[in-house]
């Protein structure tokens, strides 16, 4: 190999500083976390407490029951996603740019705000039952059980599907699809054959973050009252017992074991093939006509989906105005009193969240463009290793890595002042960095994977230096991905509640989730909590219009 | 473009303050955001060199926080309901003494509860009875009758149509269950709360589930912390509130953090939080408590109707044990979550063909049918661990040794594991007996 002569100074510094990063903010704090699940009372190895996790039948049930969630999750959002993707990308079709943002923006929304938003829309007493029951007798039961969990898990993560697909759909060269189609390949048959296949980057990656973000998920569940699943389980322990118990600490443990290996089992089935293509498509592909009953049937099915996607906002939104909204199909009366709360106790928390959510996914982007870079383009040694130790963050339920701050960082202060490390917010800010940094580094990869390689070696070919081949035209070529890197990442640390929980030093450093969160612990609190939530959504939301404005704008050039 | 945006990250990061400045008063409190911003708001507006900074956390966090900062970095005040929280905080020595900041106005005892510490290291600051919630629309839309008591929630008629939390996850659930467990007994006290548990719809995972649920019509009737109840009712939801005869009234307590950095500014919170201007706070309709002044110290604020925590006290049966409460806390949360929680669908099956079994009974009685039921009711509703196993000194002890000890984690997981099949068989035994006997009584 003459791999290691070839690797530049400048790949060894980047991943010099790749790897401090996530040594210091990913890998100390879980492996405190392992510790605890591995030591005896003196210190000593052992692996006692992992005996006895397996010895409960409640873990064991726990855990298939988190398989099975998390599995079926990821086929109904695939269901809901996939066609929604194939449509606007592929076809002539009105209303595109409304459904892809309309389509992230279940993310956008702390999941057990959805939650909460679902069961006034589709619970017991929630307004389709009260209607059904008044009408035709007869009640559906879709938020109970299992089902309900996966039913509330589809509709909130379909989006990553989506987003990946999206992007990897518009980075198809268009040649193949009019190469398919001047050979007589028409309809599912052109889809299944030719255009999912090349796709298939992008919907893996969206569909094994489906899996791993709900079987890490804690806030639904427990919103909905099912407990025998393995996350709940581990928080429900570490809150119960205490930090000492080391059951949660083994939970913690088996979660992100488990976690990983699906990770692992995703990148495996791409592993060997070839996805590149030449051109970058888009532009250049004439978009095709749907024909009348064709139209019908899409326009149909993603009427439904909306509908369904749109529920818990639309029930946000009522709830942020009503007055009283008990066992009626709508509430009793409208105010607007609780946006007035919202912006004189909580305008700090809209800040907040710009601040930290900007910060973290400024910092993914950069690592996750570094990473992919280095994964895809050079000889480095173990440059795999940093991929999938990156990914691993996925891996880490918010509430483990939280923890691990505390122990890893206790005691440290900000050198030069006496203020303690862990009473800042630069953690919150770092941990969201760690958290959403496996979403970014998916967009990069699968941006710099789609990329032929000829195109560098074309510039490199012509004088360019490496430095300036990567800023003129890695970079460039890679935007779009990019920006969906930091959109994804972004938006959903703007919802993450988990790691906030326990970082959180003061009211006053608390971005819009918490605020939220604490708004709906409180008895007269949901309306405000509602009012809140609209507010993220909306700032999010202009967010992923820009995003998506500058993302047309590109590929257009 | 890169550089811009470091830049402008740079610039954001010098010009906001990392952390809260010196002269704050920190606050760690499980109270909602309401009572909090109320307080907040009068007692800044009163002291205006003093900024009150919020920290939410729930009771048990609350304390492993306090207890894991080094002296010098800790919060200020603590303010919680459970006085459980409050001793093992003393315990671990983690209180100054607060009781020269006492109201004098305020009388020594509720019931024959002391309403401030007797050793002076954290003051009562509100007063909460426990009861029952209920949503009017829902109880007429389904045809279910006005709960008043305890036992009326075991029966047929609220199948489905009940909602608890766990002791496990809120300290006010759990003073309700232990309420009811020194109420009622060990024995009858489990019973009671089993036939409760199967009844009910959820078990919810935050106690503020449960009258959340209530207030928008999820749930019929809960069983709820006063103010939750009261509050809901005074901010115009559907709802009602009543406490039944076993209750019990309990003061909510503030305390003084050990080795925080501003004792002399947290002391005039403390005090205010207190005196009659900061009693009058509780009254607010959103926060909806009960002070621990009597109403006519009061200043002629107390609305209408408002409930005297020192009337229901008189009448409460229950008087409050707070050391059997903490000699069993963990037992009492284990329990509860392994027979309760964890199987709570195979509880209210068992429940479910209960009823039914004795409905048709009712129809077409069968003696050998109601043998059936009766066992079958035994089946469900005995408790896993008896009474004198719930009073045994070893016992309780290993529920508080270290649990970091591989070998007393996995007595006790044993344990616990033990308890959760035994649960289920028993609730499928039950229900098999109650099938059986509905079936004689076709």
């Amino acid at each position: 190999l003459t791999a290691l002569g070839s690797v530049r100074p400048g790949a060894w510094l980047a991943a010099a500083l790749v790897l401090a990063f996530l040594l210091l903010f990913l890998v100390a704090p879980v492996a405190t976390v392992f510790v605890a699940a591995f030591a005896d009372a003196d210190g000593t190895p052992t692996l006692g407490h992992v005996a006895a996790f397996f010895s409960q039948g409640l873990m064991r049930e726990a855990f298939w029951n988190s398989l099975w969630v998390a599995s079926a999750s990821a086929f109904f959002a695939s269901l809901i996603a996939v066609p929604l993707a194939y449509l606007t990308v592929r076809f002539r079709f009105r209303g595109a740019l409304a459904i892809q943002t309309l389509g992230v923006l279940p993310l956008v929304m702390p999941p057990f705000v959805g939650a909460v938003a679902l069961q006034l829309v589709f619970g017991r007493s929630g307004t389709v039952n009260l209607l059904l029951n008044e009408w035709l007798g007869f009640t559906v039961p879709v938020m109970e059980g299992l089902a309900g969990v996966v039913f509330v898990e589809s509709i909130h993560y379909f989006p990553f599907v989506l987003l990946n697909l999206t992007v990897a759909l518009r980075n198809i060269d268009g040649a193949m699809e009019e190469a398919a189609q001047n050979l007589g390949c028409r309809g599912f048959r052109l889809f299944r054959r030719v255009v999912f296949p090349l796709a298939l980057p992008g919907f893996v990656a969206g569909a094994s973050l489906v899996f791993v973000k709900v079987f890490d998920d804690l806030g639904t569940p427990l919103v909905m009252g099912q407990t025998n699943l393995l996350a709940p389980q581990a928080y429900l322990r570490i809150t119960r017992v205490g930090l000492e118990d080391p059951l949660g600490y083994v939970t913690s443990v088996i979660l992100v074991l488990f976690s990983v290996l699906a990770m692992a089992l995703a990148a495996r089935t791409l592993k060997g093939r070839d996805f590149a293509t030449l051109q970058k498509g888009g532009a250049g592909l004439a978009k095709r006509r749907l024909t009348p009953w064709q139209s019908v049937l899409a326009y149909g099915w993603i009427a439904l989906v909306l509908v369904v996607t749109l529920a818990p906002h639309a029930g946000v939104l009522l709830l942020s105005f009503a007055s009283v909204w008990s066992f009626s199909p709508l509430p009793d009366g409208y105010t607007l009193a609780h946006y007035e709360t919202v912006f004189r106790d909580s305008a700090g928390t809209i800040r907040n969240t710009l601040l930290y959510c900007g910060i973290a996914a400024g910092l993914d982007v950069a690592i996750g463009a570094a990473i992919a870079y280095l994964m895809l383009r050079t000889n480095l040694p173990g440059r795999r290793a940093l991929d999938g130790l990156a990914t691993a963050a996925l891996a880490v339920p918010g509430i483990v890595l939280a923890i691990g701050y505390l122990r890893v960082f206790q005691g440290v202060t900000i050198p030069g002042t006496d203020t303690l490390l862990t009473s800042t917010w630069l953690l919150i800010a770092i941990a969201y960095a760690v958290r959403r940094l496996p979403y970014a580094l998916r967009s990069c990869v699968a941006a710099l994977q789609q990329l032929h390689v000829s195109l560098e070696e074309a510039a490199e070919s012509l004088g360019a230096t490496k430095a300036r081949t990567v800023r003129r035209i890695v970079l460039p070529l890679m935007a779009g991905g990019l920006l969906a890197g930091f959109v994804t990442s972004f938006i959903t640390a703007a919802v993450e509640l988990s790691a906030t929980i326990l970082l959180v030093s003061a009211d006053s450093q608390a971005p819009m989730s918490y605020g939220i969160y604490l708004y709906l612990q409180s008895v007269a609190g949901r309306g405000p909590g509602a009012a809140l939530g609209v507010l993220a959504i909306a700032v999010v939301a202009v967010g992923t219009w820009i995003s998506h404005v500058v993302v047309e704008r590109t590929q257009r050039r | 473009m890169k550089s811009t945006l470091l830049a402008g990250a740079a610039v954001l990061l010098a010009a906001l303050p990392l952390a809260a400045a010196a002269g704050t008063v920190t606050v760690v409190t499980s109270f909602p955001k309401e009572l909090t911003q109320a307080y907040k708001t009068a007692f800044e507006k009163a002291n205006p060199t003093i900024k009150l900074e919020i920290l939410n956390k729930n009771t048990v966090q609350g304390i492993a926080y306090v207890r894991e900062l080094p002296v010098g970095q800790r919060p200020e005040v603590f303010w919680a309901s459970a006085p459980d929280a409050f001793e093992v905080l003393a315990g671990l020595s983690l209180l100054e003494p607060v009781g020269d900041l006492a109201n004098k106005a305020a009388p020594q005892k509720v019931g024959n509860y002391p309403i401030n510490n007797p050793q002076g290291l954290y003051l009562g600051q509100a007063l909460a009875g426990y009861g029952l919630m209920w949503n009017t629309r829902y109880l007429q839309a389904n045809k279910v009758p006005v709960p008043r008591e305890w036992a009326d929630l075991t029966k047929a008629a609220y199948f489905g149509h009940v909602a608890m939390s766990s002791p496990s996850r809120s300290g006010t659930t759990h003073l309700t269950v232990e309420t009811l467990l020194q109420g009622e007994g060990w024995e009858k006290g489990w019973r009671q709360l089993l036939e409760i548990a199967g009844n009910s719809a959820a078990v919810t995972e935050r106690s503020f589930g449960v009258p959340d649920g209530v207030n928008n019509g999820q749930f019929g009737v809960g069983l709820v912390i006063d103010f939750f109840g009261l509050a809901g009712k005074y901010s115009g939801f559907p709802v009602e509130f009543h406490y039944p005869s076993v209750t019990a009234v309990v003061p909510a307590n503030i305390g003084l953090v050990a080795g925080a950095k501003n004792p002399a500014e947290a002391k005039k919170f403390i005090a205010f939080s207190v005196s009659q201007e900061g009693q009058q706070l509780l009254l607010d309709p959103k926060i909806s408590r009960l002070p621990i002044l009597p109403p006519e110290q009061l200043g002629g604020k107390v609305p209408a109707g408002y409930p005297n925590a020192f009337e229901i006290a008189k009448r409460a049966k229950v008087h409050f044990d707070s050391d059997l409460s903490e000699a069993r806390y963990n037992v009492v949360s284990a329990l509860f979550d392994q027979a309760i929680t964890f199987r709570l669908k195979e509880l209210q099956a068992a429940t479910k063909a209960i009823h039914d079994a004795e409905a048709a009974l009712a129809k077409k009685p069968n003696a050998q049918g109601a043998a059936l039921v009766k066992q079958a009711r035994d089946a469900a509703f005995s408790p896993v661990v008896g009474p004198q196993m719930a009073g045994d000194k070893n016992f309780l002890a290993l529920f508080a040794a270290n649990k970091k000890s591989a070998d007393v984690n996995k007595q006790v997981t044993g344990l616990e594991d033990r308890w959760n099949a035994a649960a289920r068989e028993q609730y499928a035994k039950a229900r098999t007996l109650a099938e059986q006997a509905g079936a004689l009584a076709r």
